[in-house]
């Protein structure tokens, strides 16, 4: 029966690969495009505001809803905050990438890089959790800016519109910290191994035909690993523009996108708005993705 | 030769110093589990006690949160397994039309915001008025874990050489014999720690999670109340460090077994 059967297959080679493939597409492309499209058809209903229920209507006024000043405003605010830790991000990340990938030694390697993981398969919510400790008023940062006698500083950092807030475990600026702390291993991995790929002949060459280490650097090197930055980037950018976990527990009462669609959904029902919200983020990424891939981002996933 | 010498210094030094800051703050969990401060966050502890240790493992509620948290992340790993496997294999042997956007559709769940798969299975579970339980947080939680799965295993194919299937085969077994004794052993461990890592992905979900579950209370939903509402502050504090230490595990095994064959390169999350 089994005889019969793996010759029946290994002569249908296209039948195994429907079988193999289709399950896990037929999954994806039911309950995750499914979800996406459904999601895509109640951004077009809205909230009737008098009987709060959902308007099973083809309507554009929630889209219209996102252009008040309130809604623009947290779009704007979430995109600067993605932006801003982004580039943070990949400034911070590739100095360790690059020693990683080009400086350590083989026992060096593997140790660096199981410190990198490490963090990154740490739970997410005890990390927001650890920098709830040190960030509060009373933690170790204010301890520390006390032993040095640097308090007007950090008050004065606090002081600042937009950025401070109370204590920095109430702030921007604090939402800002942590932000890079947890994405910070998704940026420096892609680097790390779009680094491993760039040829060291290339460098060598380039040196033999008399570029400093610096101009090789910037004209070999850099460029080449430019696919790890921007596979680093759709992470750290795509999850800051979807997270309500950190404003949550650290951001002050000023909403970034995943607060207002979480929010939008939870307490008042206005799925249509959170939906609508949603597919800011959407957008934003789908293009990247497209971008990223055209530029061969993906090989460095 | 001088200048150099002084940029790999201060390469090394930002290395370092990278290193820390990813570090330092699990470090201070670890350290805070002690405290006996039960109000605030004070810095340096007021004192050191094991009480809480007790206090925290005493708490059914927290018991029964990990167990959901257990059973979520098994079930939806070994969807995962099964179905990031034949992805990855069919990817592997095939040259088809579409084959990179299968690799497109795996990724967009954890491409795209947390808060977009999470919202679109909402209101995909509303509209179908389908009633929020167990298999909802599992259907969700399966959406991002196939491509860990798929990563690892792909990665592994492609190192593996398909002449040994063909020998297999040549040597008078079946499709399925070949696939027992042959590919199975091969992808074994990168199976394993895509499955882990899964597992881990799973463990830790509360983004989605807290748009499928309803009314049910997984341990990263209860430490999620906790963070927006600090009421248990000593007991958060040893939550989290048994949640530092456990997801510690998996890590090392994970990079222990795709290390030999260096394919943990090609996690990326």
């Amino acid at each position: 029966m089994f005889k019969f059967l793996s010759t029946y297959l290994y002569l249908r080679p296209k039948l195994v690969l429907g079988l193999l493939l289709g399950p896990p597409m037929i999954y994806m492309a039911v309950v995750y495009l499914g979800s996406l499209a459904s999601l895509l058809v109640n951004s077009f209903y809205k909230l009737d505001s008098f009987t709060g229920l959902i308007d099973r209507q083809f309507t554009l006024e929630t889209y219209a809803q996102l252009f008040q000043r309130s809604n623009l405003d947290i779009l704007i605010r979430t995109t600067t905050m993605a932006a801003a830790v982004t580039i943070t991000d990949a400034l911070i990340a590739f100095p360790l990438a690059y020693t990683i990938a080009k400086v350590a030694g083989k026992r060096a390697k593997s140790f660096l890089y199981l410190a990198v993981m490490l963090p990154l398969w740490s739970s997410y919510l005890i990390r927001v959790y650890a920098w709830k400790l040190i960030l509060s008023k009373e933690g170790i940062i204010s301890w520390l800016f006390n032993l040095v006698g640097l308090n007007p500083l950090l008050d004065w950092i606090l002081s600042l519109p937009n950025i401070g807030g109370s204590s920095l475990a109430l702030s921007p600026i604090g939402v800002f910290i942590v932000f890079c702390y947890i994405w910070l291993p998704y940026m420096i991995l892609p680097i790390q191994a779009a680094l491993e790929r760039v040829s060291g002949t290339l460098e060598e060459a380039s040196s033999d035909l008399g570029a400093k280490t610096t101009q090789t650097f910037f004209n070999i090197t850099l460029p080449l690993s430019m696919p790890g930055v921007i596979a680093g980037s759709i992470f750290t950018f795509s999850l800051t523009l979807g997270d309500f976990i950190v404003p949550l527990s650290l951001g002050n009462s000023k909403y970034f996108i995943g607060q207002a669609v979480y929010s939008h959904q939870g307490t008042s029902g206005n799925v249509p708005l959170a939906a609508a919200f949603t597919m800011g983020p959407v957008l934003i990424m789908v293009i990247y993705l497209l971008i990223a891939r055209r530029m061969g981002a993906f090989d460095a996933l | 030769m001088h200048s150099n010498n002084k940029v790999l210094a201060i390469l090394k030094a930002a290395s370092a110093g990278t290193l820390l800051f990813l570090h330092i703050p699990l470090a201070i969990i670890l350290l805070y589990a002690f405290t006996t401060d039960e109000t605030t966050y004070t810095f340096p502890l007021p004192g050191i006690t094991t009480q809480w240790f007790a206090v925290a493992l005493a708490r059914q509620d927290l018991w029964a949160a990990l167990a959901l948290s257990v059973k979520v992340a098994l079930v939806a790993t070994a969807i995962a397994m099964v179905l990031g496997t034949m992805a990855a294999a069919a990817v592997y042997r095939s040259n088809f039309f579409g084959r990179e956007s299968v690799s497109f559709l795996l990724v967009l769940p954890i491409a795209l915001p947390g808060i977009v798969t999470g919202i679109a299975l909402r209101s995909a579970i509303g509209g179908l008025d389908i009633p929020f339980s167990f298999w909802t947080i599992v259907i969700g939680h399966a959406t991002f874990c196939v491509v860990t799965v798929y990563n690892n295993v792909l990665a592994r194919f492609r190192r593996t050489s398909n002449s040994l299937v063909e020998a297999s085969m040549d040597l008078g077994a079946n499709s399925f014999e070949t696939f027992r004794h042959v590919v199975l052993p091969n992808i074994g461990t990168a199976l394993l720690a895509g499955g882990m890592l899964a597992f881990a992905l799973s463990f830790d979900e509360v983004i989605v999670t807290t748009f499928t579950a309803g009314q049910q209370t997984t341990l990263p939903v209860w430490i999620f109340s906790q963070l927006t509402r600090p009421r248990d502050r000593p007991v958060t504090n040893v939550v989290a460090m048994i949640v530092i230490l456990i997801t510690a595990l998996p890590i090392f095994l994970a990079q222990k077994w795709t290390s030999d064959s260096s394919d943990a390169n090609e996690n990326g999350k």
